[in-house]
């Protein structure tokens, strides 16, 4: 949505948004900006607030995906202003309240409304100047930041919940037609399309159906459902209960990671306040409908994100992954048939039903409609959450949005798609952001987290970094995935130790292959594509490693140090 | 350690069945801190499932924890963002600082207990750990022993 017609928006929901007051204070708080002290900056201002006899309703919302400016504040006027503040700490909060209240701009980051009311406001430029924040396209994130994630009516407001009537005013299969039509494909890595999974649900034989959320969101460096979750979600009790409509279940689940607590706290709430509207529960709209959701947390597993594993985990078992078919489709939860969907699948779902088939497919690459949360992380300028359609070249995310790796550095590589993807070398970044292309390249697309490195990082040492990772984490059932990457990070504990021969690159590759090969699971799969792309792309640097015993960012101490000793 | 009557109580909150045996042991070491042996032997006898497969359970799963922990628990944040950010500077540092040997991962006065974290998805704050249910973003040495203070 655009930012004007975000501000329409906002202006109709107004009565609900300002709940009587003059003034509307909004303070972004979420697992990111909580680190750098949002509670405290909250609290403070409540205290001024009262102690200045301003007219305010302050308000709790969710991270607007700019981590690098936290903390976040923004005052707007009715029928006003709107002012951004950011880089808050709670000393400052005072200052930000006494230049806005004696008409001032100072300290302003940026507006998102202009009125002419503030002195300097000119000076100022618009929330939409920030490259950051501007050249988003934000759709499910569109209201995160904006509402109190908490308060169901202010999602209400925004016309929250419409998409589920408007969903239950049809048959099931024209909901999944709609969602066929829209080309949607799963936003947790593998792309399949979603309408295509939801017939094969809705299709299998069984009255007793199930749909799964899958918010075991492991890969390090992805934190979109995170963000979503804490900042909207009813967005997803939305999409999820359309889900359920659709394939024709009773019951729901979203299963979340154990790390991120917030999250599933935030999502239970919701579906709490959701039961109490009459979305979930008995006969929802007056229909013959009824759905309810369960929260579910994670005793932590990075394999729970498979789907098979996460169904045992859920039946209290050993998050162990089973060979498919049958497909979860067919055979799932309790042996019943399964629709297992992301979290950011589901957000896209109730934004399809609340805009429409035409808005939704009017941005996106030719298989691939509409738009998809990137986490920006690593040597960034500008880290954060940023939407944008697919199809947006890496350049576009990581140089415009992000802001490029700190001066004075050199872009080296972006790895994407966690644990399981590739780094990407500076060549392929004008490649555009979509399923198959990033495929084509070696990697995938996976949850959306890109980890920026620079000249200061070693491609070997993320390389062994990642292998530690999934190794540590293989659940041990299949021989090759838990065999052979202990055997690939013994050779690269090799390398990076100065060690290495240039054999062991060739044994690494083989090995590599094999296990990409063998494995069971996706994890097994998907593990050595860290190795497979690096060794593609920054071969030289493995090289310098085994044959110069040299490491160009210094970061193999052990390699560093052998190679000054003297020679015996 | 739990009463039975309090185990009993959980098995009958969640329901007498496998789904529900997760939940159960995540309640039992909210209470207790860890997973007492005698209490997963007497969830084992009243759930009715094998104790070498709710040892299994325990094992497999990183929340779980068989040993007690120190006071205050301590996250350091193995991600990318982190890794790339130099945690690993930070995870020998205190672990140096509060002098942990080998395997050990808690301090001898119970304490602190130290724990490797996979991502907490605060990725724009690296390098990031955790005490208990505070997160401390942008991470250095002197940040960790000015925070280290707070706690002991």
């Amino acid at each position: 949505m655009s930012e004007e017609k975000l501000i329409q928006e906002f202006q109709k929901a107004e009565d609900v948004l300002f709940n009587g007051h003059q003034y509307r204070i909004t303070v972004g708080v979420s697992t990111c900006s909580l680190a750098k002290g949002a509670d405290k900056v909250l609290e403070k201002t409540k205290e001024e607030i009262v102690k200045r006899g301003i007219d305010a309703n302050v308000v709790r919302v969710g991270c607007n995906g700019m981590c690098y400016s936290e903390v976040n504040l923004e005052i707007i006027k009715r029928d006003g202003s709107w002012a951004v503040y950011s880089y808050l700490t709670p000393d400052k909060v005072p200052n930000v309240l006494d230049a806005f209240f004696s008409g001032s701009s100072e300290y302003v980051f940026a507006f998102r409304r202009k009125m002419g009311t503030l002195k300097g406001e000119e000076q100022v430029p618009y929330l939409t100047e920030i490259p950051f924040y501007g050249k988003q396209t934000r759709r499910i994130l569109e209201l995160v930041g904006i509402i109190d994630p908490l308060n169901i009516s202010e999602y209400e407001a925004f016309g929250g919940y419409d998409g589920l009537k408007s969903a239950l005013s049809k048959t099931p299969d024209e909901v999944i037609d709609i969602v066929k039509k829209s080309m949607l494909r799963g936003r947790g890595g593998a792309g399949f399309s979603t309408g295509l999974k939801w017939t094969f649900v809705k299709n299998a034989s069984g009255n007793e159906k199930y749909v799964i959320c899958n918010a075991d969101e492991g890969d390090p460096g992805a934190f979109m459902n995170r963000l979503t979750a804490e900042g909207n979600p009813h967005s997803i009790v939305e999409g999820h209960a359309i889900a359920g409509y659709a394939v024709g279940a009773s019951k729901g689940y979203i299963f979340v990671r154990a790390e991120k607590p917030l999250m599933a706290e935030m999502l239970s709430k919701a579906i709490e306040q959701a039961r109490s509207k009459g979305y979930l529960g008995k006969n929802i709209f007056g229909t013959s409908f009824s759905y309810d959701i369960e929260v579910i947390l994670s005793a932590g597993a990075f394999v729970c994100g498979e789907e098979t594993a996460l169904i045992a985990a859920i039946e209290g078992n050993r998050a162990m992954p089973r060979p498919r078919p049958p497909y979860p489709a067919t055979k799932g939860l309790f042996g019943k048939p399964t629709l297992v969907n992301n979290v950011e699948t589901l957000a896209h779902v109730s934004y399809l039903f609340r805009k429409g088939l035409e808005n939704f497919i009017s941005v996106g690459s030719e298989k691939s409609k509409g738009t998809k949360v990137f986490c920006l992380a690593g040597n960034v300028q500008c880290p954060g959450a940023a939407e944008v359609p697919l199809g947006t070249s890496l350049r576009t995310l990581i140089f415009d949005i992000g802001g490029g790796v700190p001066k004075g550095r050199r872009f080296k590589a972006v790895q994407t798609g966690g644990p399981s993807g590739g780094c990407i070398p500076e060549a392929y970044l004008d490649y555009a952001l979509d399923y198959e292309t990033l495929a084509s390249i070696g990697s995938i697309m996976g949850s959306g987290g890109l980890v920026v490195l620079d000249n200061t990082s070693c491609i070997v040492d993320v390389a062994r970094y990642f292998l530690t990772f999934t190794s540590a984490e293989s659940c041990g059932q299949c021989v090759p995935c838990r065999i052979g990457l202990q055997k690939m990070l013994e050779i690269m504990d090799k390398i990076v130790q100065g060690d290495g021969t240039e054999n062991d690159l060739f044994l690494l590759e083989s090995w590599a292959r094999k296990v990409a090969d063998s494995s069971l699971c996706a994890l097994g799969q998907t593990a050595p594509n860290p190795i497979l792309t690096t060794l593609k792309y920054f071969r030289e640097e493995y090289e310098e490693h085994v044959r110069d015993k040299k490491c160009r960012a210094n970061k193999c101490l052990k390699l560093v140090l052998k190679a000054r000793l003297p020679k015996k | 350690m739990l009463t039975k009557e309090e185990i009993e109580g959980l098995i009958e909150k969640y329901g007498n069945k496998r789904s529900s045996l997760i939940r159960i042991m995540q309640e039992i070491q909210k209470k207790a801190g860890y997973l007492p042996k005698e209490d997963l032997a007497v969830l084992s006898q009243q759930i009715n499932i094998p104790l070498s497969k709710i040892y299994g359970i325990a094992t497999f799963y990183h929340q779980f924890r068989l040993k007690p922990f120190g006071k205050h628990v301590i996250q350091v944040c193995h991600g990318t963002a982190c890794h790339v950010k130099g945690n690993d500077v930070l995870w020998d540092f205190l672990r140096e600082k509060l002098k942990l040997r080998g395997s050990e991962d808690t301090t001898d006065d119970l304490l602190f207990t130290v724990q490797k974290a996979r991502c907490f998805g605060a990725c724009s704050m690296a390098p990031v750990i955790k005490i208990d249910n505070e997160i401390y973003g942008n991470m250095t040495k002197e940040k960790i022993e000015e925070i280290l203070k707070k706690y002991s």
